[in-house]
């Protein structure tokens, strides 16, 4: 076993025995017990991550053989091992998962304090179990590891959406989400099969040298579709996406780590993982930016006219990872990642900020009774500041410089593709903005008898660590544009080793040139800069009175595009007839009735039955051995031909 | 020599429970020797396959050429051991459950034990019949005696299913008897009898309908979930759990020996018939209130994949179904006293009434969710291993059908999570509040099963070297 391999299974083990002992000891640990396992567990996984990319940066892998623990699936010449492949994507993974992960534990400390001793460690159980997930599935050497981890997301996302059980609507949610994505689970497992069939393995290295050597072919289109579907449901991409907004029934640190910056994100990983694969199928890579660029427009321009603190951010997450399978499909896998990473630091931010809003509120969620917060709660106020800085593209905060670099690369390979994506970022910046005025600045809207007060120290804790890397976190990826160094981009180099297959196999788009780049930008930090100051300016007076029910468009949008409507009048409603129809028509008039009538053939059976039924389980048995040496007479006496 | 004791210590048990005359001694006796079953099996297990000592006969009915032989093989191994393990988990389970004539309903539990071992080791066609029918009438007796309020109609109909499926066996025993070289019962000659093709079909559908019956395949299905919702379900987790294993062993260790080209040629309609079957039961399942009858028809579906598997007759398809005879004998065994207890402690099985047992009875519903996302599949868990290489197999048959007993995964969630939902969650509803949470026998029971669940889903090699490598593929 080489070194790495010995340092990488720490890493998800911690989590894991944080899990079990939370689990068990639920009804014995007292609360802070309980924080400190939790966040503990998640505090010694990071300094194994960080020990871990120090030796990837110095050049160690763990890749292949060396990766094996032991044979999860093996028999005669079929084998999936439990193995892990650590390398400089899933490096970077693991910082973000148990960085993050770390961090929103120490808030949820305060969060949830309220909760009573058992769930609160319930809580915590099933925190630790999702990090422990999470990583598998991103240190899994193949496909089918990933796939356990994978699930292993969706059923503690389904337990912590449903966290608080006793509400219906809750555990409805949390039961959508977990169809949804099963929905996208079949499309991985199939192209699961596919790979096995094809490759005769699931191993990550050994099927993308032997699809680099085979080239391209219908086949991996096929599969690289299938795993689109997955990546789709688990990513909430049109048209999987309408459980991430009802996920928003979970505790919102929940929807902090798992619906904005870790979970929601598998799907890019997995594309990212498999850039081999995608290369050799640029029909898919059209579609995934294509669907990308849909899900960006789309969700954005449902975020517009939300209410709901939550549903905005939960909105805007879909968006922003619309814009990630954007950057993927125009085969900027960097640019993908790199986004992935700041969003996990913005949207992470946005949602515990709103979480510390919500803390103060008293559980209120609508915005329209917020207002004027900045006075009362100013560590949450300049946090979400800098988060909604972030997401909307100012500079230099860090969201500036991942979307842009996905906006140029969406440019060089189609200039349509930049517009759209542009006009979706300047409805960001709107409703984000629109968000942060009507929450913090005009004046406050709430119950004048119960003012907020800021948030206790672990939670401002965590809010001010993201917002630094939410606001630096963009300059490991300067743009060469700044920099006049094509090694300036220290994101890009760390992670070329990766994508350098499956970039060499892409057809090239010619990069922007400088002058046209600086254009483009200026266009766009111009634009959004506009649209900010009108969405402030607009909801700096908004007063509750003067709010009209929405009509027309704005109907249309504050009611999702009516989409949950749709899928209920054309899928869910149809299934649930024909199961009626099956069960009541077939089942009982149909193949029971065909049975009766044999049954009543045998009439003489039944009156034999009927006579059968009293009496005594001895003479049951008696005649159960008579039967049986009558049988064996009577074979013995049949004329065998 | 082992092997014999297999069946007969659960037979004399069983005897001896009936003549104890006392429900007190007959569980006692009932759950040593369950243990003592599983006791020496698992000595035996450790016996490679192959190995003589894993063979045993002794001269029968001479005159007939039939012989007490009995051999055990890798997917033997595999139904044995469930059968060993399940028994002392059911009487476990049971123990609070007072029957009337309580003696004679275990006795004749341990009765169907011998049957049913006797059916998975048995290497002679009479004495497989023998034991077939043997683990048979004492559940139907069960059935018909300690059943719901509907139990005459229904066993009525089991026995209807179960009586044309044995004359149709019966039938074909004997017609096939005749054609053997050597006048003989035994395995060996059964697979040896020459056969026309069209001869080899109209056989094969005789053996294949009594084993389909069992199983059950759709569309010959409908005893299944009346059986289940009516008998006590103490006995529905010895249907469930491993009689219907019967149907799926018969298939590997006498169908497909026997008529090697009739079973590839009529693989396709088979596994079209399991795999509607899937989706039927799965659409049905939605739709059910009574959990009984949403767990037979979950069931049914789980089953129809195991079917179509086998006949793919590839080595995916083959070992998937036979690690998932093991992990979906237990898994629902475990559902199935989830549902005994919230029956005996509400008196009601309608989903509409229930709710919010989650409050009074936390450990019963973090088992329960276990076990829920054993039955949806989910990795890490038993029935993952076992689902993941049948659909395997099945894709490697045909992609088309793949995908859509794939879709099971899908409907599989729903009905399973809304199970979950409608009992565990939300706030209890008045009528049918539980008041405690489950007693140290259910927790044990359920405990075991979990523990397995887990520990197979992480680590089934354990497992596959039970099986072996394929020999039932070809």
């Amino acid at each position: 076993m080489s070194n790495l391999s010995q340092l990488a299974w720490l890493v998800p083990i911690f989590p894991l025995i944080g899990f079990l002992i939370n689990g068990l000891g639920r009804n014995y640990l007292s609360k802070t017990l309980v924080g400190i396992i939790g966040s503990g567990a998640l505090l010694l996984s990071f300094i194994t991550s960080v020990l871990i990319f120090n030796k990837v940066s110095a050049g160690e892998l763990l890749i292949g053989e060396a990766g094996v623990y032991f044979d999860f699936i093996k028999f005669g010449s079929f084998n999936i091992p439990f193995a892990f492949q650590i390398d400089q994507l899933t490096s970077i993974f693991l910082l973000v998962i148990t960085g993050v992960g770390f961090l929103i534990h120490v808030y949820s400390t305060s969060y949830m304090h309220e909760e009573t001793k058992a769930h609160f460690a319930r809580y915590f159980a099933y925190l630790n179990l999702f990090v422990f997930s999470m990583l598998l599935l991103v240190m899994g050497a193949n496909y089918v590891i990933m796939f356990i981890g994978w699930e292993g997301v969706g059923l503690c996302s389904y337990l912590l959406i449903g966290y608080w059980f006793k509400n219906n609507d809750y555990t409805n949610a949390a039961k959508k989400a977990f169809v949804m994505n099963r929905i996208g689970d079949l499309g991985f497992l199939i192209a699961i099969f596919y790979l096995i069939q094809h490759f005769g393995t699931t191993t990550y290295i050994d099927i993308f040298s032997q699809a680099k050597t085979e080239g391209s072919s219908s086949l991996i289109t096929i599969i690289t579709l299938c795993l689109f579907v997955g990546a789709m449901g688990k990513s909430a991409q049109l048209p999987l996406y309408t459980w991430l907004p009802d996920a928003m029934a979970g505790p919102t640190p929940v929807s902090a780590l798992i619906h904005a910056a870790t979970m929601v994100t598998a799907g890019i990983y997995m594309i990212a993982r498999s850039n081999v694969l995608y290369a050799l199928a640029p029909s898919t890579m059209s579609l995934v930016a294509i669907v990308g660029l849909l899900t960006a427009v789309f969700a954005a321009s449902i975020a517009l006219k939300q209410n709901d603190i939550k549903k905005v951010l939960a909105y805007s997450t879909v968006s922003q990872l619309g814009y990630m399978f954007l950057g993927l499909g125009v085969g900027a896998f960097t640019g993908a990642v790199f986004h992935v990473m700041t969003h996990a630091f913005f949207k992470a931010l946005l949602f515990l900020g709103a979480g510390s809003v919500i803390h103060a509120m008293h559980h209120q969620q609508d915005m329209r009774h917020y207002g004027g917060l900045k006075k009362y709660m100013p560590v949450t106020n300049i946090t979400m500041l800098i988060g909604c800085l972030a997401i909307a593209g100012i500079p230099p905060f860090s969201g500036f410089f991942s979307k842009d670099e996905i906006l140029i690369a969406a440019y060089a390979a189609n200039p349509i593709y930049y517009v759209i994506g542009l006009f979706g970022a300047l409805m960001t910046a709107f409703y984000m903005f629109r968000m942060y005025t009507m929450t913090f600045l005009g004046g406050f809207r709430g119950d004048h008898h119960h003012l907020p007060h800021e948030s206790p120290k672990p939670m401002t804790f965590a809010l001010v660590v993201l917002a630094i890397l939410a606001a630096v976190a963009g300059f490991i990826g300067l743009p060469e544009l700044f920099t006049h160094n094509p090694e300036g981009h220290k994101l890009a180099n760390y992670l070329a080793p990766v994508f350098k297959d499956g970039e060499a196999l892409l057809a090239k788009h010619a990069h922007p040139d400088h002058t046209t780049e600086w254009i483009l930008l200026a266009v766009s930090v111009g634009l959004i800069v506009a649209v900010i100051l009108w969405a402030v300016k607009t909801y700096k007076v908004y007063k509750l009175e003067n709010d009209a029910e929405p009509q027309g468009f704005s109907k249309i949008l504050a009611n999702k595009w009516y989409v949950d409507e749709i899928y209920d009048a054309v899928i869910i409603k149809p299934i649930l007839a024909i199961g009626d129809f099956f069960g009541k028509v077939i089942e009982t008039k149909g193949i029971d009735k065909a049975v009766n009538g044999v049954g009543k053939a045998i009439n003489f059976g039944s009156r034999k039955f009927r006579y059968l039924q009293s009496g005594n389980v001895g003479n049951y048995i008696l005649i159960m051995i008579v039967a049986i040496i009558i049988l064996v007479r009577i074979l013995f006496y049949l004329p065998m031909s | 020599m082992f092997l014999v004791l297999l069946i007969v210590i659960p037979l004399i048990a069983g005897i001896v429970a009936i003549a104890s005359q006392s429900a007190a001694i007959a569980k006692i006796v009932g759950l040593v020797a369950s243990l003592a079953t599983l006791g020496v099996l698992l000595n035996v297990l450790c016996i490679p396959n192959g190995s003589e000592a894993l063979a045993y006969s002794k001269l029968w009915i001479g005159s007939l050429g039939a012989n007490f032989s009995l051999l055990l093989d890798g997917p033997g191994k595999i139904a044995t051991l469930l059968t060993a393990v399940s028994f002392p988990i059911i009487f476990i389970a049971s123990w609070n459950n007072g029957y009337k004539y309580g003696h004679q309903f275990w006795g004749l539990m341990l009765l169907a034990m011998a049957g049913l071992m006797g059916v998975f080791l048995a290497n002679d066609m009479l004495l497989f019949y023998f034991f077939w029918e043997l683990a048979l009438i004492p559940t139907y007796f069960l059935c018909s005696i300690w059943g719901g309020e509907k139990r005459i109609q229904v066993s009525f109909k089991f026995f209807i299913y179960t009586f044309v499926g044995s004359v149709l066996m019966l039938i074909g025993i004997i017609s096939l008897y005749g054609k053997t070289p050597d006048a003989s019962f035994s395995w060996k000659s059964f697979t040896q009898v020459a056969l026309t093709a069209k001869e080899q079909l109209f056989y094969f559908w005789l053996f294949f309908v009594a084993f389909a019956i069992k199983m059950p395949i759709f569309p010959l299905h409908t005893w299944q979930p009346d059986a289940y919702e009516q008998s006590p379900t103490t006995v529905t987790m010895v249907l469930s759990g491993i009689m219907v294993k019967m149907g799926l062993f018969a298939v590997i260790r006498w169908l497909f020996p026997i008529f090697p080209e009739a079973s590839s040629q009529m693989a396709g309609i088979v596994i079209t018939l399991s795999i509607i079957g899937v989706i039927y039961a799965s659409l049905i399942a939605i739709r059910q209130d009574d959990i009984k009858r949403l767990i037979a028809y979950s069931s049914i579906a789980h089953i129809g994949i195991m079917a179509a598997a086998l006949f793919t007759k590839n080595n995916m398809g083959y070992e998937g179904a036979v690690i998932q005879m093991f992990s979906h004998g237990i898994n629902i065994i475990g559902l199935w006293i989830v549902v005994d207890y919230i029956e005996h402690q509400t008196g009601v099985r309608k989903m509409s009434e229930l709710g919010g047992l989650a409050q009074k009875a936390p450990n019963l519903t973090i088992l329960f969710i276990v076990l829920a996302f054993a039955n949806v599949s989910l990795p890490l868990t038993n029935a993952f291993i076992g689902e993941f290489l049948m659909f395997n197999g099945i894709f490697q048959y045909s992609v088309c059908a793949a995908v859509v007993a794939c879709l099971s995964i899908i409907l599989g969630a729903v009905y399973t999570l809304g199970l979950a939902q409608k009992t565990f969650y939300g706030e209890p509803k008045s009528l049918a509040a539980i008041k405690s949470d489950a007693p140290l026998n259910v927790i044990v029971a359920l405990s075991l099963i979990v523990v397995m669940i887990i520990a197979f889903g992480v680590y089934p090699k354990p497992l596959f070297n039970l099986i072996g490598l394929v020999t039932g593929a070809n």
